[in-house]
C-alpha cells in the first residue's frame, strides 16, 4: 500500500458468516473511503443487514476481517464497533418505545455520571438537531412519534456519539418522498464533514440519485462495486437479481362491478387505547385493486382488522355484499368472504409451529366439509385440499407433515395466499403483500392479487411501497393518522410528489381548483 | 386510635417481608425475567438466616446469608431463563419446589428453636410522632432498611444510568445489545440481586417476625409479593403500599383470632388470599380501560443475540 | 490445531433424540439430587436403593406404587389439557381439594344404597366443584385477563382452608377422639379395590381419561383450537377461535379432571376426608406434564416414575427416618435438570476446529 493512499475508513475483507441451514454473507468484500456515500444493493436475503450487523458488532463473523483506518479490529460486541466510530440505523429502529427521546440517546453512554445528567444531554441534542436540521421533542416519548420522527431520533443517537461512520439500513422504506429528500439533505451534510456513510437500500432511483458507489450483493455475495457514473438502474436490476429484470407486471383494465365492501365512519382504537383509525370510509368494489397508501404505523394495521372483524371497532359501520357485519365476531366475516392477509405472517397469519395441513385448516377447520360426525375434524379431506393448494401456489415444502417455520419466507407467503385466496373470496385485504420477500416472490404475489381481482375479488391493497401501489392499484386511498386523505380514481394522473404530500396528512381536496366542491373527485374515463 | 395504632403497626411488620420479596420482585421483572420461586426463596431464606443466627447469635450474619443463598439459588433461575431460554414459569416452580423442600429437609433439626434475633430499635425523636411515631418507627433495624430501600430503588431505577440500562432492557433487550451493553449480563445481574432481596424478606419472617423456624412458615407470601408486583405496576413505592396492605389484612386476621371471635379460623386464614384475587382483579380491570402502563415489554421472553428476524 | 466449541441452532430433533432426552435428563436430576442430598447428609446411594427396594422390589411396593399413580395421571392429565393452551393452570392441587370436598358432602347429604348411584353422584359433584374452581380462575383470565398463575395458586390457599373449615368444624367425626376428619363413608360410596390390594378402579378412569385427552386434541375441532391458541395466540385470534370462551371451557374441564382426581383419591383409597387428602398431587402434575411433553403415553410413563419416587419417599421416611420434603427436592431437582437439558433439544453442540492463521 502506498502511503500517498490514505487507507480506506472501513475495509471489510472475506467475510463469512452462516445461519441454520443457510450461508447469509461469503466471502464478502467492502470499502468505503471518507466523505463517501456508498450504498449496499441487494434483495431481501441477499445479506446486506447480515454484513452491516457484522460491521457494527451485533454479530461475529465466522471469518474474515474489519479494517478500520488501515487498522485491523475485531469487534466482539456492539461496544467496540461504537467506540471505533461506526453508528447504525437499524431498519427496526433499536429505540425503547417506552422511553423518552432524551432516554433513548442516553442509553449506553459510558461518559455519564451515575445519576444521569438530563440537561446537558438534552442540550447536546438540540446542538445536534440545529446542526443537521433534524427535530423531535426530546421530551417526548418514543411510542408517541411518528416512523419518520423515530428515525430522526435514531440518528441523533448515532451523531451524539460522533459516530464517523454512519450505517443507514433501508432508510426510505418507511418515508414519505418529502421526508426521504429531508434525509439526503442530511446525509449530504454528513457527507460534507468527511464522514463515511453506508446506505442499503433496493430502491435503485434513489441509490442512483444519492450514491457516489454501488456495491452489489447477491445470494451472500458480491457481485460487484461500480461508481455511481456507470450504473444505470437497468444495470443494477440485472446484477442484483441475476438476470434480466421487466419492470412493468401486464395489467388489464377491468370493469369494477358492485360494491361487496363498505366501511363507514369507522373509529377504532390500537394498543394503547389511541384512536388509530378515524372516521374512515371506503367502497371496495368487485373486479378492482383500491391501493391503500400510507407510511406504516398510520392506522393501516388498525384499519384491516377491523375490516376482518379481528378488532372491535369503536363506532361505524361495515358492509359485505350488503349485510351489516360490525360487532358480530370475525367467524362470520370470514363466512362473508374476507379473506385477509396480515402483515405479520409468521407472528399472526401463521403457526410456524404447526404442520403444512393444519395451516391451511386454520381458517378453514370449521367449514362442513372439513368437519367429521360435527366435533371431529375430517383431516384426509384436509390433507387433500392442502395438497391441492399447495400444487396450485407452487408452495416448495418438505412434506405436508412438516412444521411451517421450515419454509422460506416466499413460501410461507404462498401457503398463505393458498389459503386464502383459493375459494374466491368476496374480498381480499392484504397488508404489505410482498414486504420482505425477493423478486420473485414479489413478482409472483403481485400477478397473484391481480389475478384474484380478474376473477372477480375485490382487493384491498395496504402497502408502504408507492411503488407497488402505483403499479397494482385502480384507484389509491391515501391514510394519515388514521384518517382519510382522499381517493385518487385515476393512478395514472398521480405523481409521487403528489401521493407523498397527501400521505403526510395533506387531504386531496387542497389539490384541487376551488370551485370543485370537497369530497367530490374527479372520475377516471374509462376508454 | 389506641385500637388502631398497634394494627398499623403490626400491619407494618407483616407487610416487611412481603416488601422485600417484591421489591427484589420489581428488579427481576424490571430485567425482563419473570421469577416465580419467590415462595421458595424466602423459605431458604427464612431457614438460612436462622440458623446461621442460631449458631453465631448474630442476626446480622443470618441476614446477610440469607441474602446470598438467595442470590446462589437465583443463579440457577437465571442460568435456566436467560442462558437456555427456557420456560420461566416452569422455572419459577421448580425454585419454589426446591427451596420448599430443601428448607424443610435441612430444617428438621431447627424446629422449635428459638433465636433473640432482632429487636425493636425505636428512633429517638420520630417516634415520639403521635400516630406516626409508633407504626412506623418503633421496629426492628430491617424495617427501617426497607424503608431506606425504596427510596434508593425508586432514584435508582429512575434517575440513574444502570436504571436506565434497567427499564431498557427489560423493554428490548435488542436495543440494549446494539447500544453495547450486555442483556445477558444485566439480567443475570438483576435476577440474582432480586433473589437475595426476596431470601431477606424470608429471613425477616424468621428474625424478626416469629423469631423461629418452621416448615413452609411463609404461607404463600412469596406469591403475594408477585402479585403485588402487579399491583405496584413495577414501581417500588406502590409495592408499599401493596405490601402494608396485605401486612394489614393478615394482622387483623390475627387480632380477630386472638380476640377470640366465634368465627372458625380457617376461614380467617382464607382472607389474604382471597384479598390478592380481588386486589389483582381490580388492577386488571384498570389495566383494561388504558389507565395504567403495561408490564415490561419482554417480560418472560428469553433473548438470544444471534437469532434472526 | 485448535478447536472451539459452536452452539448451532436446531432445525429439528429426531425421534430417538426425543426418547432419550427425557431419560438422560432425569438421569442427570437424580445425580443432582444425590450431590443436594450428600450434602444435606443423607447417603444418596443408599437413600436411592432403599427406595427402589421399597418402591420396587416387592408386589406391594408396586401395587403401591399404582395406587400413587392414579391421582397423578388424573391430575397429570388436567394440567397437560390447560397447558396445551399455554394456560398456567397451577390450581390442580387446589381443584383436587374441592373435588374432595364435593365429594365428602354428596356422601353426607345423599345416602344412597346403591353404589352405583352413590359414585356417581359423587363424580358429578365433584367434576363440578373442581371444575367451578378452575372456571374462576378461567372467567377472571378470559373477562380481565388477570394472571392465572397468581390466581390459581391463591385458590390453592383458599380450597385448601375451606376443606379444613369443615373437617375441623361441621363435618368432624365426634367419634373420632378428636381427630380432625369426616366420618368414614359407607360402602356404597367406596370405589371397589382389586384383590388384596389398594389399587382401586380409580385406575380405569385414569386410563379412559388418557385416551380421551388424546382423542380430543388430536381428532376434534376443539383440541385444534386449543392447540393454535397455544402455539400462537394471535394467529389463532386471526382464524376466528374464541379466545375467552375457550380459557373458560378449558379451565373448567381442567379443573373438572383434577376434581375427579380428588374423588377418586378419598372414595378409592382414603374412605374420608381428612386434611393433607393431597400431599402436593397437583404440584407434581406439573412435573409430569412438562417432563411428558403434554404427551398422553408420556403423562402415564412419568406418573409411574414419580409413583416410585413418591412410595420410594415414604419407605426413605420410614427406615432412614427422612422429611419426605426429600422427594420435593428431587422433584426440583428433575425440573431444573429438563428445563436445562432443552438446552440441547435446541442446539447442537460441535466441536469445529480453528482453521485461520
Amino acid at each position: 500500500m502506498s502511503l500517498s493512499v490514505p487507507a480506506p475508513l472501513v475495509m471489510m475483507r472475506g467475510i463469512e458468516k452462516s445461519f441454520v441451514g443457510a450461508k447469509a454473507n461469503s466471502d464478502i468484500d467492502l470499502d468505503l473511503r471518507r466523505g463517501e456515500v456508498h450504498t449496499l444493493l441487494g434483495e431481501n436475503g441477499a445479506g446486506k443487514s447480515t454484513l452491516m450487523n457484522i460491521l457494527s458488532g451485533l454479530y461475529t463473523p465466522d471469518d474474515g476481517s474489519i479494517f478500520i483506518e488501515g487498522e485491523e479490529r475485531k469487534f466482539r460486541t456492539p461496544r467496540d464497533a461504537i467506540s471505533a466510530g461506526i453508528g447504525m440505523v437499524h431498519q427496526h429502529f433499536m429505540l425503547v418505545p417506552t422511553q423518552t427521546v432524551w432516554e433513548n440517546v442516553a442509553l449506553g453512554l459510558e461518559d455519564q455520571p451515575f445519576s444521569l445528567d438530563k440537561n446537558s444531554i438534552i442540550a447536546k441534542v438540540r446542538d445536534i438537531q440545529e446542526r443537521y436540521g433534524i427535530h423531535v421533542d426530546p421530551h417526548a416519548y418514543v411510542w408517541q412519534l411518528s416512523i419518520g420522527e423515530q428515525q430522526r431520533v435514531a440518528i441523533i443517537k448515532t451523531l451524539y456519539r460522533k459516530a464517523d461512520i454512519l450505517i443507514l439500513d433501508e432508510p426510505t422504506s418507511v418515508l414519505t418522498p418529502q421526508e426521504t429528500k429531508a434525509l439526503f439533505q442530511t446525509i449530504r451534510q454528513i457527507r460534507q464533514e468527511k464522514h463515511g456513510v453506508i446506505f442499503i437500500s433496493h430502491k435503485l432511483d434513489e441509490v442512483i440519485d444519492i450514491s457516489d458507489r454501488i456495491t452489489i450483493l447477491r445470494k451472500g455475495r458480491k457481485v460487484a462495486t461500480i461508481p455511481v457514473q456507470n450504473a444505470s438502474k437497468e444495470s443494477l436490476a440485472e446484477m442484483m437479481v441475476g438476470r434480466r429484470v421487466v419492470f412493468q407486471i401486464g395489467k388489464t383494465l377491468q370493469n369494477p362491478g358492485k360494491v361487496v365492501l363498505k366501511a363507514k365512519d369507522l373509529v377504532v382504537r390500537g394498543g394503547r387505547g389511541i384512536v388509530c383509525v378515524d372516521k374512515f370510509s371506503l367502497e371496495l368494489r368487485q373486479r378492482e385493486i383500491l391501493g391503500l397508501a400510507g407510511v406504516s404505523g398510520n392506522g393501516q394495521e388498525e384499519l384491516c382488522d377491523a375490516l376482518a372483524g379481528i378488532r372491535q371497532i369503536d363506532d361505524g359501520a361495515i358492509v359485505v355484499d350488503g349485510v351489516e357485519l360490525q360487532g358480530k365476531p370475525s367467524r362470520e366475516f370470514q363466512k362473508k368472504g374476507v379473506s385477509y392477509i396480515p402483515a405479520d405472517r409468521i407472528g399472526t397469519g401463521l403457526v410456524t409451529g404447526m404442520n403444512i395441513r393444519e395451516n391451511i385448516a386454520l381458517r378453514k377447520y370449521w367449514r362442513k366439509e372439513f368437519t367429521r360426525f360435527r366435533f371431529f375434524v375430517h383431516w384426509e379431506n384436509i390433507a387433500g385440499r392442502t395438497g391441492q393448494l399447495v400444487e396450485r401456489y407452487s408452495v416448495v415444502n418438505p412434506g405436508l407433515g412438516f412444521p411451517a417455520r421450515m419454509l422460506s419466507g416466499g413460501n410461507l407467503q404462498k401457503l398463505m395466499l393458498a389459503r386464502e385466496l383459493a375459494d374466491d373470496p368476496r374480498v381480499v385485504l392484504a397488508v404489505q403483500p410482498s414486504w420482505g420477500l425477493d423478486v420473485s416472490a414479489t413478482l409472483f404475489v403481485r400477478e397473484t392479487l391481480l389475478e384474484q381481482r380478474d376473477r372477480g375479488s375485490g382487493v384491498l391493497l395496504v402497502s408502504d411501497d408507492l411503488e407497488e401501489i402505483l403499479s397494482l392499484s385502480d384507484r389509491i386511498a391515501v391514510i394519515h393518522k388514521g384518517k382519510l386523505m382522499g381517493i385518487v380514481e385515476d393512478p395514472d394522473s398521480a405523481s409521487e410528489e403528489q401521493l407523498g404530500l397527501m400521505m403526510a396528512g395533506t387531504s386531496l381536496a387542497e389539490f384541487l381548483p376551488d370551485d370543485v366542491p370537497p369530497g367530490h373527485v374527479p372520475v377516471r374515463a374509462v376508454p | 386510635m389506641d385500637f388502631f395504632v398497634p394494627i398499623l403497626a403490626a400491619a407494618v411488620r407483616s407487610g416487611t417481608p412481603i416488601l422485600y420479596a417484591s421489591l427484589g420482585e420489581i428488579l427481576t421483572e424490571r430485567s425482563g425475567v419473570q421469577n416465580l420461586g419467590l415462595e421458595g426463596l424466602m423459605l431458604m431464606g427464612a431457614f438460612s438466616g436462622f440458623t446461621v443466627t442460631y449458631s453465631t447469635g448474630n442476626p446480622w450474619f443470618g441476614v446477610v446469608t440469607a441474602f446470598i443463598v438467595g442470590i446462589a439459588i437465583s443463579l440457577v433461575h437465571a442460568f435456566l431463563s436467560v442462558s437456555v431460554g427456557a420456560n420461566q414459569i416452569v422455572s419459577g416452580l421448580a425454585v419454589t419446589m426446591f427451596g420448599t423442600g430443601a428448607s424443610s429437609l435441612l430444617g428438621r433439626k431447627m424446629i422449635g428453636l428459638t433465636i433473640p434475633g432482632f429487636s425493636k430499635v425505636p428512633i429517638p425523636f420520630l417516634s415520639r410522632i403521635p400516630v406516626f411515631g409508633p407504626v412506623f418507627f418503633e421496629h426492628d433495624p430491617l424495617v427501617y432498611i426497607s424503608y431506606g430501600l425504596v427510596f434508593f430503588l425508586v432514584w435508582f431505577i429512575f434517575y440513574t444510568r444502570p436504571g436506565l440500562n434497567l427499564r431498557a432492557v427489560g423493554e428490548s433487550p435488542v436495543v440494549v445489545d446494539a447500544m453495547g451493553l450486555s442483556a445477558v449480563k444485566l439480567r443475570y445481574f438483576y435476577t440474582m440481586i432480586g433473589g437475595g432481596l426476596a431470601s431477606v424478606g424470608g429471613a425477616y419472617m424468621s428474625l424478626a417476625y416469629t423469631k423461629m423456624w418452621g416448615e413452609g412458615m411463609t404461607a404463600g407470601r412469596g406469591w403475594i409479593a408477585i402479585a403485588i408486583v402487579i399491583f405496584a405496576v413495577w414501581h417500588p413505592a406502590r409495592a408499599v403500599l401493596g405490601a402494608y396492605l396485605f401486612g394489614g389484612v393478615g394482622a387483623m386476621q390475627l387480632r380477630i383470632q386472638a380476640a377470640g371471635t366465634s368465627f372458625p379460623a380457617p376461614v380467617l386464614m382464607m382472607m389474604p388470599y382471597i384479598f390478592t384475587i380481588l386486589v389483582l382483579l381490580v388492577i386488571s380491570i384498570k389495566k383494561g380501560r388504558g389507565i395504567l402502563i403495561d408490564s415490561p415489554g419482554s417480560l418472560g421472553i428469553p433473548y438470544s443475540r444471534e437469532e434472526r428476524g | 490445531m485448535k478447536y472451539r466449541i459452536v452452539f448451532r441452532k436446531r432445525f429439528r430433533t429426531g425421534m430417538i433424540f426425543e426418547g432419550v432426552l427425557p431419560v438422560l435428563s432425569v438421569l442427570a436430576a437424580l445425580f443432582l439430587a444425590g450431590v443436594a442430598l450428600m450434602f444435606f447428609g443423607v447417603s444418596p446411594l443408599e437413600a436411592y436403593r432403599a427406595m427402589f427396594r421399597g418402591a420396587l422390589g416387592s408386589w406391594y411396593g408396586f401395587s403401591e406404587v399404582l395406587v400413587k399413580t392414579i391421582p397423578l395421571v388424573i391430575s397429570g392429565v388436567a394440567v397437560g389439557f390447560a397447558f396445551r393452551m399455554k394456560i398456567w393452570n397451577i390450581g390442580a392441587e387446589g381443584q383436587i381439594y374441592m373435588g374432595a370436598l364435593a365429594t365428602a358432602a354428596a356422601v353426607r347429604f345423599l345416602q344412597s344404597s346403591s353404589q352405583f348411584s352413590m359414585l356417581l353422584a359423587m363424580a358429578v359433584a365433584a367434576v363440578i366443584a373442581g371444575g367451578f374452581w378452575g372456571c374462576i380462575a378461567g372467567v377472571l383470565k378470559a373477562r380481565w385477563n388477570v394472571n392465572e398463575v397468581i390466581t390459581t395458586l391463591m385458590l390453592n390457599y383458599v380450597a385448601i382452608h375451606l376443606a379444613e373449615y369443615f373437617i375441623y368444624g361441621p363435618w368432624r367425626d365426634p367419634s373420632s377422639l378428636g381427630f380432625p376428619m369426616t366420618p368414614p363413608f359407607p360402602p356404597s360410596a367406596r370405589l371397589p379395590q382389586f384383590l388384596d390390594t389398594r389399587v382401586h378402579l380409580g385406575i380405569v378412569a385414569a386410563i379412559v381419561l388418557v385416551l380421551i385427552f388424546r382423542l380430543v386434541i388430536r381428532w376434534t375441532r376443539w383440541g385444534f383450537e386449543i392447540r393454535a391458541v397455544g402455539e400462537n395466540p394471535k394467529a389463532a385470534e386471526y382464524a376466528g377461535i374464541r379466545y375467552g370462551r375457550n380459557v373458560v371451557m378449558v379451565m373448567f374441564v381442567s379443573g373438572a379432571i383434577a376434581g375427579l382426581a380428588g374423588m377418586t383419591e378419598i372414595a378409592g383409597l382414603q374412605g374420608r376426608l381428612q386434611p393433607g387428602m393431597s400431599p402436593g398431587y397437583g404440584y407434581t402434575a406439573i412435573i409430569i406434564a412438562w417432563l411428558a411433553r403434554l404427551n398422553p403415553w408420556g403423562i402415564i410413563i412419568v406418573s409411574f416414575f414419580m409413583g416410585v419416587l413418591l412410595v420410594g419417599g415414604e419407605t426413605i421416611q420410614v427406615i432412614m427416618r427422612l422429611p419426605l420434603a426429600s422427594v420435593q427436592v428431587i422433584q426440583g431437582c428433575i425440573l431444573f435438570s429438563v428445563l436445562a437439558f432443552e438446552f440441547f433439544r435446541n442446539y447442537r453442540v460441535l466441536l469445529v476446529r480453528k482453521e485461520r492463521n
